[in-house]
This record gives structure tokens, C-alpha cells and sequence, in this order.
């Protein structure tokens, strides 16, 4: 997305003694927080597409009932991919995407505070992606475990669990690393007088967030690791017959599981969190609050994990525990929702399509919340788990909230990265088709849920026809309404009407006071910071 | 030496190649002992082949990355990226034997417990909840690794290393090339003796108390956690040598040397989590 | 409607026109109305339990429902009247800590007001404490073992698998009223007794669930986990197996029948007779056309779902036993893989599954079926002097 920015600084800043590589070379050796952006962003764009072609696959299975077109192993494996790949291969870096192109621009960095191992970060990411996609070749195909990946299931599969292994630990290390950064980057290159509590939100955001990562991911490489060496070498960790538990892999899971999903929600947070305030030319709500919410979520969602594993057979007060845990994330949560109908609160609204999508984000995201809140309830939950309610939880929170925030992050900030400013009209239909479509595919799927339709099957019984069918219709709708902001972004980045330095006059931030587009190189020597572009 | 610190601008390095040939390592890697572990032709070179392209990229990455500091590029913000990073590193590691830890607690307290109980007498009939455990299905006894034979010799060896190192650490800081250079070589000198007690101690697990990775839990957990402390160690150990030799070629300064106190604090993480292993799972 | 092409009682459901479907699914759940021809609610409950949870659903979704209308109207009319294309101009304010400490302590006054039925209606799910009828069910890739401990059909055993014909699966041929959700021998409990279900598993984790007894428990391999329900009404309750537990994890129904005490007794004296009835002379010598006839059954139910009617499996995964190598090997062989499985792959030992005259019955069937004509016999004593290597 930054193809002319390209042009835009090679006759201006061409006074680094060094000259940069051109043409493919540029994208691979990069040290340029702006290109590895653009390449961690078309990348998760890419990998949103593939797992989407695979949601589509399901939903084409399960648009009767009966068994039409795949078979019940090949759709256990795209079930799998489907949600490796969305949440690690799309949703995941499409964030750090943002992290890269903007948290330098925002706090008034040079770079990342790793240049080099920030490219690291995301060449890691293409090595995973292939051996998550080459599992479907080899004997035995791609694992068919859900993307839970609970033994002994996960046993006895074929290689190609192996391969989704190793992936997991490169995804592992490229996270952690990439974490490092933005905590380092956050930490220690403010530009002067932008103290942590003037800091932007989204910054915030990643700043918990990162920290989440490094604390999280580790526990799953862990995991793997010993379910690798329960497949291979013989230990008997997820065996009862040794003295192990298969239990024992679902908490470790969880207590990664769990925080992972704010990792996917808290960098969503920080760009509605930029959107709303925007377009509503008001300042955020509630700064401090916003900040302590997010330390709070940050800080709760690793001891509410076990609330994925209330049918396990844990004790009664372990249930009991974590349900009180689990409602309590309600709190934090509902602080923010709260700061960002407070901050429209007689504001001076406008609705481009940023603020489109961010409202989308926040009205969709409170329904899938509540509907967490539900399963929160450890009896009521029973009857839940393994529904498709659950589906539609999920779904609510992660597509139509994490997506939902990205698009509006990508419309917000797409004038800057490409100096054009986008096709409004598209943009807007690109938004309304995906409302409309969105709700059609998932709302139905919490009747589903409730009428005991469970998750992860290729087939059902005929009660649950009618909705299923609604459901893949609205799927297929929303997914090639998707392929509209491919047409929204290349168009930007082919030319359009040029873009001001600060195309939405509500904005503020650093990222701001800098051209359209953003120079090469932007901050080099650390900026002026002044209390007319700080958030709180 | 002077740094112009607080004036020059922060460091940000030309585009390079490393990355992408780790990655590339990191493929060959995997795929390699993908391979490998479901006995398919080759996989072993592929593996090699992973190993030194690795090699590779961390001569070409690392050497670079000397060549930046010994010339000066990093000011005292850049500095305080590394000691930032290297502390977030060992956090993150830290995390890694979490999991670990973290299972074996599980199985002495939950797993085993709940498999000995009553309520599961049906199926396990007569299985007692004792530690050490190969579980309910095990066969053949095993004899328990003890705590005061070689692991509390290798406690006392890391223990010792730690010391080395700070004094080597106190000489770097008293300009004392001598002292510094002793001091790792001790440490070095250390871990490796601590590595070879470790491997002896595996062989004489394997051979006479008949204690495998294969023994049930006590012998998963003992080797996972074992293991993966040892291989840290070897990283260590390697680390440590690396420093040596910029020691012995006269890099850091009194002042600079956060490479040295980043392998420091590395060896002390590792020194600290041995001490958890020697409790955890030899003594208690 | 290409895809329905059922014909039963759910067809007439489907009108085209997805908006107003839309509309009319939100008013209904706004409404917390419980209507039935939409499926749009749990399941009509049949215990106490059930009951408990289906209100405690209920308060909840009015709750949502409340806080959700409450934040979303706010944000319309700021939407409708803060515009500013209708010349609404921005205030200024940022921070105000009275309402921020308002809408921090009021949610947390909410959940603490619904800790209090969330908390007694899960202590009542969990309370398994004396029973009138324990059964152990276990999980089988792909199929349900149910094993009734204590009561009048005390030792009677017997396995559940699917009885849908493959023929509907694959849309050869009209589903069925119960497509999916049908077996061929059912739980059978009588109606008011506290049953207890202790469950495991043989091979992965399966889960037993009856929504209308809001029963749902997993069964974990290695491990007993129980639950309970005592359903209030007779008739034929269907659950499925909720959690992935492989390829056919979409094809293991739970169907348990509920019949008043008098058929339950009757019914358990009919099983125990069978029972004795089927004790066989374990030292019997059996024809080869007596085994084959048997094996194929014994393959047909416990086999055949992943090698195949044809016997020629679902390579790479799960290999062909037509010309196999052990299936055409020495015998030893091929009875110890059925005895002992194979661990770390689907096969299972079917050794704790199936009686020495089933495997003698099946091993012969798969060395004399398809082109494995061995011609070769394997008696139940064949078996039974195995067991245990
Ligand atoms: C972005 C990802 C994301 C987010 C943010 C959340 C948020 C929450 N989730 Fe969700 N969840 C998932 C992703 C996410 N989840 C996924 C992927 C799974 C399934 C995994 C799998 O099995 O494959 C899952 C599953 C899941 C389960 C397990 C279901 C089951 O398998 O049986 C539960 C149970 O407690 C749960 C609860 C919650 C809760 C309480 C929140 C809360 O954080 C929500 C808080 C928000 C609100 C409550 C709304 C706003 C608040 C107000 C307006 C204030 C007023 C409110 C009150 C006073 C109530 N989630
Ligand atoms: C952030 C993560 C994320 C995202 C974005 C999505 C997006 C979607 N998901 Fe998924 N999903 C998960 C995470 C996610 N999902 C997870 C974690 C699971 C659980 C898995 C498990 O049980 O283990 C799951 C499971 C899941 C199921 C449950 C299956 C089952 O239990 O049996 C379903 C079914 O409807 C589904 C559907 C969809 C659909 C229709 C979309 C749509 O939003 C997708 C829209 C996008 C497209 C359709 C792409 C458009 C592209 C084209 C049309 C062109 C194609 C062209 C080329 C490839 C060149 N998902
Ligand atoms: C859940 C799936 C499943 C079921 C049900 C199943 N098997 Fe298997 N079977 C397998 C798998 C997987 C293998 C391959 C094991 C391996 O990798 O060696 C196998 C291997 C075998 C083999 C060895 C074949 C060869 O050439 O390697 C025989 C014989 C066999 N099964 C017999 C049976 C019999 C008899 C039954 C029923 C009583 C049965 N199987 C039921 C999955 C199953
Ligand atoms: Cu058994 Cu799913
Ligand atoms: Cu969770």
C-alpha cells in the first residue's frame, strides 16, 4: 500500500549515504518500519483470503444437510486451517501491520527500535504460512483438530500435525520478537515530552498487548512442544496411562488461549480508539480510564482461562472461580465502551467510512461481548459449549470486532500511507455490504446454538436446515463484498485525489503534522511534541 | 573511547539479507525434522542443511552486529533498547519453563492425585498416588533420579559459575582485561563441566536406573525439563564463549559492554531455574 | 431452496425474503419468546436442572437486551442529533471521574446480582450425590458404550451407533424425520430416578450431551467424570457428540429413551435374559461360514467406518485390509493389532471392546472376505490364549 509513497521519497531522501535496494531486493533486506508495515499488511490481507476461501468451504458444506461436497477429514482440516490461518495469519499481523506503520509516526521514533530483527519478525511469518498450507499435501493431510489442537486427538494425526507444530513455534518466535520491539520501541523512543499517559491509545494498546504476547506465547510453544514429544519420543504428558492428563494440554492451551483473544481485541481497541474521537472532533472520553481499562483486561485474561473448560470435569469451585473471573473482564470492557459513547456524546459527528466501521465495530463487538457474558455463566455455558452460539461469539468479537476496527484503520490511515486519498462511495458500500452480510451469516448461527446444533460437524439434522442456509448465504455475501477494499486500496495507491497531511480535520497526532505520504524516513531527529496533538 | 551519545541520532541499520536467510534456515529446520521424526527419506540432510544455513546467518548477523558496536553507531539510547530487549528475552524464556513447571505441578498435584483417587478406582484399580509416578499402566519399576549425587554437585557448579562471572564482570568494570578474561573462561569452564555431569547422569538413567523420556510422567517431565534447562545452558555456554573471545580481542569498554551483561544476565536466568529444577524435581 | 430437499415438517419453514426473516428472529429474541416452530431457544427442558438453566437464560438475555437498548440509544441519538452536517458543533469535555466511577461500580453491581442464580443453579448441576441408576458410558471413535452398573439392569452392556442409512448421508435417498439423530439400540432410563452417568472414553475425548437435560460432560480418556438428570417426562431425547473427536465426530448421536418404571423393568429383564442367552461356551469350535457370518456384523459395526464396507480403507490414513500385509500375515500378527491397536493412531485395542468369539468372528471374516480369500479359521480359544501378550 505504499507503492507511491516509493516515488514519493526516492528524489527527496536520497541523502542517506547508503543506497537503498530497488525492486524485490527492497521488500526482503528492508530496515524500514514503513515497508515491513506494507508487507505484514498485504501478507495478512493474502492470508485473510485464503482462510476466507476456506470458511467458504464449510459454509458451502454446510449449506444442506447431507454431506456434498468435501469429506468429513477434509472438512476437520479446513476447519482447522480456517482458524489457524485467520487468526494467526490474518487478523494477528494485520495488527502488527498498524504497530509497524504507525507507532514509530505516532511517538515520534526514526524507526523500530530493531530495524533489522523487525524484518525478521515478518519474514518469519511466510515459512509458517507454508507449512501450515503444505500440510494439506502430505499424507495424511492437514491436522483435523479444530485449531484447539487437544491430544489425543492430535496424536494420532499424520504429519501434518508435525508441520502445524513447528509453524506454531516460528509464529512463536516472529510474535515474541516482533513484541520486543514495540515494548522497546514504546519504552524507550518517545519523542521528549510525550510522557507514557500522553501517549496515543493505540499505543497503549500494543503496549499491553506485547506484553500479553511475550507472557502468552511461550506457554504455547510449550504446549506443542510436549504434544511433539507425546507423538514422537514416547512421554507420556497428555496420557492417562503414564500418569499424564489430556486435561493437562487444554489449561496449558487456554492460559495461552485466553489472553491470545485480547491480543487479537486490544489493538482493535486502540484504533476505534483514534476513529471515534476523530470524526466526532471531540477528544477521547476518559483517557486515563481507557488506560487502566486495557491494563485491567490485560491483566485479568490470564486467570480466567479456564471458562473454554467448563464441561472438562474441573471441580465445582474451579468453575465457580473462574465464571466470577471471567464476568469481572465485563467491567474494563464496558469502561471503554462506555468512554467511546461518551466521547460521540454531543460531538460534531461525521460518517466516512472510517466512523462506519468503527461504529460497526462497537455495536457488533457489544453483542458479541454480551453473548460472552452468557457463556461467562458456568450452567448456562453446558448448555452452550460446542454450539454453534459459541460460533457466533466469536465471530461477533473477531470479525465484525478485530476485522471491523482493521478496516477502519485501513480506511483512517490509508490517505497517509498512500498520499491519495480512497474512493469514498466504495468505501461506504464496502461497509454496508459487509454490515449487512455479516449479521445475515452469523446472527442466525445463535439459534443454531441454542437449539443444540453443535460446532465442528460437516452435518446435521434437519432442524437446523433453514438457518444454515441463511447463514452460508450471508457468508458468501460478506466474503466477495470483501474483495471490494482490494479494489478501494489499489485504486489509492494508483493515484486519486491527493491527500492533505491531515485529511480528517478532527485527527490528531503526530502521525498528523508529517506529509501525505508519509516520507521514507519521517522522524529523524525526534520531533516537537505539543499538548495540541497529545490524546489525553 | 567517547560517545557522542546523546547528540547523534539513533542507530538504524541498512537493509540486510540476515533475516531472511534465518528464515530460510528456520524452513529447512522444520522441515528437516518433520521429516525426520516420520521416517521419510532424507530428512536428515535437509536437516543438516538447516543447521548450516543457521550457522550461516548467525556468523553474518552477529558479526555485523559487533562490527556496528565496535564502531561506534550505537549511542546510549540504543543501549538502552538492548538492555530493554534482553530483559523482555529472558521474560519470555522465563514463560517457556512456565509451561513446563507448569505441567509438572499439574500432574503431582491434579493429575496423579485424581488418578489414584476413588472415584476413578474403576478403571485404575490399586494405582497409588506416590511420587516419583510412571503412571497407572506402567510396567517395569524405575529407580528415582536422587537429589544429592550429581545434581547437587552441578547446583554447586552453576552456583559457582555465577560468582565467576561477576567477578569477571567486576574486573570488565575495573578495567582488569586479565581478571575479565579468567573469569569467563572459569565460567565457560564451569557450564561445560556441568554439561558433561548432565549428560553422564542421562546414561546412567538410560542404562542402570532404567528411567526413559518413555518412563510415564516422572520420565517426561524429568527429561523435558531437564533437557530443555540443559539446552540453555549449551546456548549459554556458547554465548559465553563469544564473549570470550571479544574479550581476548580487546572489545567493551568499562563503560559499554552491554553484549557481556546481556550473556550475563542470561547465565544468571539460567542459573536461577536450575536452582527450581533442583528443588522441584529432584528434591521434593 | 436447491439444497432442501427433504420433505417433512421443516421444508414449509423457509420463506425467501432474509430481512424480514431477520427482523422477525430479532423481535422474537428481543421478546425472549420461546417459539418453537423457529428453534429460536434452548430446548423445551425435561428436568429441574434443565428448567433452572432455560430462566437463568432467560434473565440473562433480559439483561443484554437492556444494557445493549440502553448504550445503543444513547449512541443514536448522538448519531441522529450531534451531527455535523446538521450543524451540531463539538463540545469540549474529556474527563468527568463521577459518571466514570458510576458506569464502573453499576455493571459490577449487575454481575454480582446475577452471580447469585448463576452460582445455586451450578452447585444443583454438579450435586451427583445418591443415585437410583448409575450407567457408565464410554466413547468410542465413532460410537457410544453404555454399561448400567446398579439397578434392575445391573450388568447388561451394549453398544449405540448411528443408525442413519449412508444412503441418506450421501443424498441417495430422502433423510429421514431423525436423520442424524437416530441409533440403533437407545439409552434406556426410566422416568423420575435420579440417573447418574459416569463417563469415559477409549480413545479421544468425546462428550455425552442431551440439551434437554442440560447434561453435557466430556469423556475423557483415562479418566471417570459424571453427571446426572432425572428427566420429568417420557418420551425420546437426542444429543451428539460435542467435542471434535475425529472424522466421523458428526455421526455419533446420543438418543436416550425415557419409559415409565414398569417398561424399564420390563425391559431390563428382557436384556438380562438375552444376556444369558448370549453367554457363549467360550471353548466352542465354530465353522468358518458360522464365523465369517458373525464377522461380517462385528465389521459392519465396528470397523467398516474407517476401513470401509469395501475393506479398502481411507488411505494414507486409515489403510486398506483388503491385501494387507497383516491381514494376509501370520495370524498372530493380525489378531494382536485388532487385541492391542495400535497406539498413537485410530486404531483402537478392541481387545476391551469386543469378546474373544467377536474378534475370532471379525479376523476371520477380514482373512476370508474380499480378495483375502486365506480360507484360514481362528477360534475363540485362539484369541482368548493371546489376550495379554
Ligand atoms: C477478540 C476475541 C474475543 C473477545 C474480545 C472475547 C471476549 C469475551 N469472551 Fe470469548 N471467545 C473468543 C474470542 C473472544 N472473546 C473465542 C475465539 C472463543 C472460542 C474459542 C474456541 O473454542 O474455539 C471464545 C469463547 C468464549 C467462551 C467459551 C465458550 C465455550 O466454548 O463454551 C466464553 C465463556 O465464558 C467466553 C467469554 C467471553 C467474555 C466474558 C468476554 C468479555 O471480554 C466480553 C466483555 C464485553 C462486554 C460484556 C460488552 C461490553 C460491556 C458493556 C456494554 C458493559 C456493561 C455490561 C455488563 C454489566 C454485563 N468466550
Ligand atoms: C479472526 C479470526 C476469524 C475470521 C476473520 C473468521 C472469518 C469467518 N469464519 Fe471463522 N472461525 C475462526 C476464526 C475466524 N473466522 C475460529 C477461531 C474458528 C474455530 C475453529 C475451530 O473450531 O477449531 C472458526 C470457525 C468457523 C466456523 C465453524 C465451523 C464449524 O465449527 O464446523 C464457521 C462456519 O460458519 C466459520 C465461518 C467464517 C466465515 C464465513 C468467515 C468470514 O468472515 C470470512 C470472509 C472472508 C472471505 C470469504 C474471503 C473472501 C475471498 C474470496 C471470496 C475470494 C477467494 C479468492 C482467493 C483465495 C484468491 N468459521
Ligand atoms: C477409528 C478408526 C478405526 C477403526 C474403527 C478400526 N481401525 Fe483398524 N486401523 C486404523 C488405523 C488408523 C490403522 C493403521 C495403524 C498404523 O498406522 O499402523 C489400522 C490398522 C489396522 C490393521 C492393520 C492393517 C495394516 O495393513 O497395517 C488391521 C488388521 C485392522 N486395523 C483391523 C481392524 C479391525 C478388525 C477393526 C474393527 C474391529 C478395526 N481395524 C477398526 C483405524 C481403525
Ligand atoms: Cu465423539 Cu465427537
Ligand atoms: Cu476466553
Amino acid at each position: 500500500m505504499q507503492a507511491t509513497s516509493h516515488a514519493g521519497y526516492a528524489g527527496n531522501h536520497d541523502h542517506d549515504s547508503h543506497g537503498h535496494p530497488t525492486g524485490w531486493k527492497r521488500w526482503v533486506t528492508t530496515t524500514n518500519h514503513k515497508d515491513i508495515g506494507t508487507m505484514y499488511l498485504w501478507f495478512s490481507f493474502a492470508m485473510f483470503l485464503v482462510g476466507g476461501a476456506m470458511s467458504l468451504i464449510l459454509r458451502a458444506e454446510l449449506f444442506a444437510p447431507g454431506l456434498q461436497y468435501v469429506s468429513p477429514e477434509f472438512y476437520n482440516q479446513m476447519l482447522t486451517l480456517h482458524a489457524l490461518i485467520m487468526v494467526f495469519g490474518a487478523i494477528m499481523p494485520a495488527f502488527v501491520g498498524f504497530a509497524n506503520w504507525m507507532i514509530p509516526m505516532m511517538i515520534g521514533a526514526s524507526d523500530m527500535a530493531f530495524a533489522r530483527m523487525n524484518n525478521w519478525s515478518f519474514w518469519l511469518l511466510p515459512p509458517a504460512a507454508i507449512l501450515l498450507s503444505a500440510s494439506i499435501f502430505v499424507p495424511g493431510g492437514a491436522p483435523g483438530t479444530g485449531w484447539t489442537l487437544y491430544p489425543p486427538l492430535s496424536i494420532q494425526m499424520g504429519m501434518g500435525m508435525d508441520m502445524a507444530i513447528f509453524a506454531v513455534h516460528i509464529l512463536g518466535m516472529s510474535s515474541i520478537m516482533g513484541s520486543i520491539n514495540i515494548v522497546t520501541t514504546i519504552l524507550n523512543l518517545r519523542t521528549p515530552g510525550m510522557t507514557l499517559m500522553k501517549m496515543p491509545l493505540f499505543c497503549w494498546t500494543w503496549l499491553v498487548t506485547a506484553f500479553l504476547l511475550i507472557a502468552s506465547m511461550p506457554i504455547l510453544a510449550g504446549a506443542v512442544t510436549m504434544l511433539l514429544t507425546d507423538r514422537h519420543f514416547g512421554t507420556s504428558f497428555f496420557s492417562a496411562a503414564g500418569g499424564g492428563d489430556p486435561v493437562l494440554f487444554q489449561h496449558i492451551f487456554w492460559f495461552f488461549g485466553h489472553p491470545e483473544v485480547y491480543i487479537i481485541a486490544l489493538p482493535a481497541f486502540g484504533v476505534v480508539s483514534h476513529v471515534i474521537p476523530a470524526f466526532s472532533r471531540k477528544p477521547l472520553f476518559g483517557y486515563a480510564s481507557m488506560v487502566y481499562a486495557i491494563a485491567a483486561i490485560g491483566l485479568i485474561s490470564f486467570f480466567v482461562w479456564a471458562h473454554h473448560m467448563y464441561v472438562t470435569g474441573i471441580p465445582l469451585t474451579g468453575q465457580l472461580y473462574f465464571m466470577y473471573a471471567t464476568m469481572l473482564i465485563a467491567v474494563p470492557t464496558g469502561v471503554k465502551v462506555f468512554n467511546w459513547v461518551t466521547t460521540m456524546w454531543r460531538g460534531s459527528l461525521s460518517f466516512e467510512t472510517p466512523m462506519l466501521f468503527a461504529l460497526g465495530f462497537l455495536v457488533l463487538f457489544t453483542i458479541g461481548g454480551l453473548t460472552g457474558l452468557v457463556l461467562a455463566m458456568t450452567a448456562v455455558d453446558i448448555q452452550l459449549q460446542d454450539t454453534y452460539y459459541v460460533v457466533a461469539h466469536f465471530h461477533y468479537v473477531m470479525v465484525a470486532g478485530a476485522l471491523f476496527s482493521a478496516y477502519a484503520g485501513l480506511y483512517f490511515w490509508l490517505p497517509k500511507w498512500t498520499g491519495h486519498m480512497y474512493n469514498e462511495g466504495l468505501g461506504k458500500l464496502h461497509f454496508w455490504l459487509s454490515m449487512i452480510f455479516f449479521n445475515i451469516a452469523f446472527f442466525p448461527q445463535h439459534f443454531l446454538g441454542l437449539a443444540g446444533m453443535p460446532r465442528r460437524i460437516p452435518d446435521y439434522a434437519q432442524q437446523f436446515a433453514d438457518f444454515n442456509v441463511i447463514s452460508s448465504i450471508g457468508a458468501f455475501g460478506f466474503g466477495f463484498s470483501q474483495l471490494l477494499v482490494l479494489v478501494v486500496v489499489i485504486q489509492a495507491v494508483k493515484g486519486g485525489a491527493k491527500a492533505p497531511s491531515r485529511p480528517w480535520d478532527g485527527a490528531h497526532g503526530l502521525e498528523w503534522t508529517v506529509p501525505s505520504p508519509a516520507p521514507y524516513h519521517t522522524f529523524e531527529d525526534p520531533p516537537v511534541f505539543n499538548q495540541a496533538e497529545a490524546h489525553g | 573511547m567517547s560517545h557522542p551519545a546523546s547528540t547523534s541520532r539513533y542507530f538504524v541499520p541498512e537493509p540486510s539479507p540476515w533475516p531472511l536467510v534465518g528464515s530460510i534456515a528456520l524452513l529447512l529446520l522444520a522441515s528437516g525434522a518433520v521429516l525426520m521424526m516420520n521416517s521419510i527419506a532424507n530428512g536428515g540432510f535437509v536437516l543438516i542443511g538447516g543447521f548450516a544455513v543457521l550457522a550461516i546467518m548467525l556468523f553474518g548477523w552477529f558479526g555485523r552486529v559487533i562490527g556496528e558496536s565496535e564502531g561506534q553507531r550505537y549511542n546510549l539510547q540504543v543501549d538502552r533498547s538492548f538492555r530493554l530487549a534482553m530483559a523482555w528475552f529472558i521474560f519470555s524464556e522465563v514463560m517457556f519453563f512456565v509451561a513446563f513447571f507448569g505441567a509438572l505441578f499439574y500432574i503431582r498435584v491434579v493429575a496423579i492425585p485424581d488418578l489414584a483417587s476413588p472415584e476413578q478406582a474403576a478403571l485404575w484399580e490399586g494405582f497409588r498416588n506416590v511420587w516419583p509416578s510412571a503412571g497407572p499402566a506402567a510396567k517395569d519399576p524405575f529407580t528415582q533420579m536422587h537429589a544429592w549425587g550429581i545434581p547437587a554437585i552441578n547446583t554447586l557448579l552453576l552456583l559457582s559459575s555465577g560468582v565467576t562471572v561477576t567477578w569477571a564482570h567486576w574486573g570488565l568494570v575495573a578495567n582488569k582485561r586479565q581478571q575479565l578474561i579468567i573469569g569467563l573462561m572459569l565460567t565457560i569452564l564451569l557450564g561445560a563441566l556441568f554439561l558433561t555431569l548432565q549428560v553422564y547422569e542421562y546414561r546412567e538413567a538410560y542404562s542402570h536406573l532404567n528411567l526413559k523420556m518413555t518412563t510415564g510422567v516422572y520420565g517426561s517431565t524429568f527429561f523435558m525439563l531437564t533437557g530443555f534447562h540443559g539446552f540453555h545452558v549449551t546456548l549459554g555456554v556458547t554465548m559465553l564463549t563469544v564473549i570470550l573471545v571479544r574479550a581476548m580481542k580487546g572489545h567493551f569498554t568499562a563503560e559499554r559492554h552491554f553484549a557481556f551483561e546481556g550473556v550475563a544476565w542470561y547465565w544468571h536466568f539460567v542459573d536461577v531455574v536450575w536452582l527450581g529444577l533442583f528443588v522441584v524435581i529432584y528434591w521434593l | 431452496m436447491a439444497g432442501c430437499s427433504y420433505k417433512n415438517g421443516y421444508a414449509n419453514r423457509l420463506r425467501p425474503g432474509f430481512t424480514g426473516l431477520l427482523t422477525a428472529g430479532l423481535l422474537a429474541l428481543l421478546s425472549g419468546a420461546a417459539n418453537a416452530a423457529w428453534e429460536l431457544n434452548l430446548q423445551e427442558p425435561v428436568t429441574a436442572v434443565a428448567r433452572r438453566v432455560y430462566h437463568l437464560h432467560s434473565l440473562l438475555l433480559w439483561v443484554i437486551v437492556v444494557i445493549f437498548i440502553g448504550v445503543f440509544a444513547v449512541v443514536a441519538y448522538s448519531i441522529v442529533v450531534h451531527r455535523k452536517s446538521r450543524g451540531h458543533r463539538a463540545a469540549s469535555f474529556h474527563d468527568n471521574t463521577t459518571v466514570e466511577l458510576a458506569w464502573t461500580i453499576v455493571p459490577t453491581l449487575i454481575l454480582i446480582a446475577i452471580a447469585f442464580p448463576a452460582t445455586s443453579a451450578l452447585v444443583d448441576m454438579r450435586d451427583t450425590s445418591r443415585p437410583d441408576l448409575t450407567i457408565k458410558v464410554t466413547g468410542y471413535q465413532w460410537k457410544w458404550g453404555y454399561e448400567y452398573l446398579t439397578g434392575d439392569a445391573a450388568g447388561v452392556k451394549y453398544m449405540s451407533v448411528l443408525s442413519t442409512p449412508r444412503e441418506q448421508i450421501e443424498n441417495k435417498a430422502p433423510k429421514g424425520e431423525h436423520y442424524l439423530l437416530e441409533v440403533d439400540r437407545p439409552l434406556v432410563v426410566p422416568v423420575g430416578k435420579k440417573v447418574r452417568i459416569l463417563t469415559t472414553a477409549n480413545d479421544v475425548i468425546h462428550n455425552w450431551s442431551v440439551p434437554a437435560f442440560a447434561v453435557k460432560t466430556d469423556a475423557v480418556p483415562g479418566f471417570l467424570r459424571d453427571t446426572w438428570f432425572r428427566a420429568e417426562k417420557e418420551g425420546t431425547y437426542r444429543g451428539q457428540c460435542s467435542e471434535l473427536c475425529g472424522k466421523d465426530h458428526g455421526f455419533m448421536p446420543v438418543v436416550v429413551e425415557v419409559v415409565s418404571e414398569e417398561k424399564y423393568a420390563a425391559w431390563a429383564a428382557e436384556q438380562k435374559q438375552e444376556l444369558a442367552a448370549a453367554a457363549e461356551d467360550p471353548n466352542k469350535v465354530w465353522t468358518l461360514d458360522e464365523l465369517v457370518a458373525r464377522g461380517e456384523k462385528v465389521y459392519t459395526a465396528n470397523c467398516a467406518a474407517c476401513h470401509q464396507a469395501t475393506g479398502a480403507g481411507l488411505p494414507p490414513v486409515f489403510p486398506a485390509l483388503d491385501g494387507s500385509k497383516i491381514a494376509k500375515g501370520p495370524k498372530q500378527g493380525h489378531l494382536g493389532i485388532v487385541i492391542n491397536g495400535k497406539t498413537g493412531t485410530a486404531m483402537a485395542a478392541f481387545g476391551a471392546q469386543l469378546s474373544d468369539t467377536d474378534i475370532a468372528a471379525v479376523v476371520t471374516y477380514e482373512r476370508n472376505a474380499w480378495t483375502n480369500k486365506l480360507g484360514d479359521v481362528i477360534q475363540p480359544a485362539e484369541v482368548k490364549a493371546l489376550r495379554g501378550k
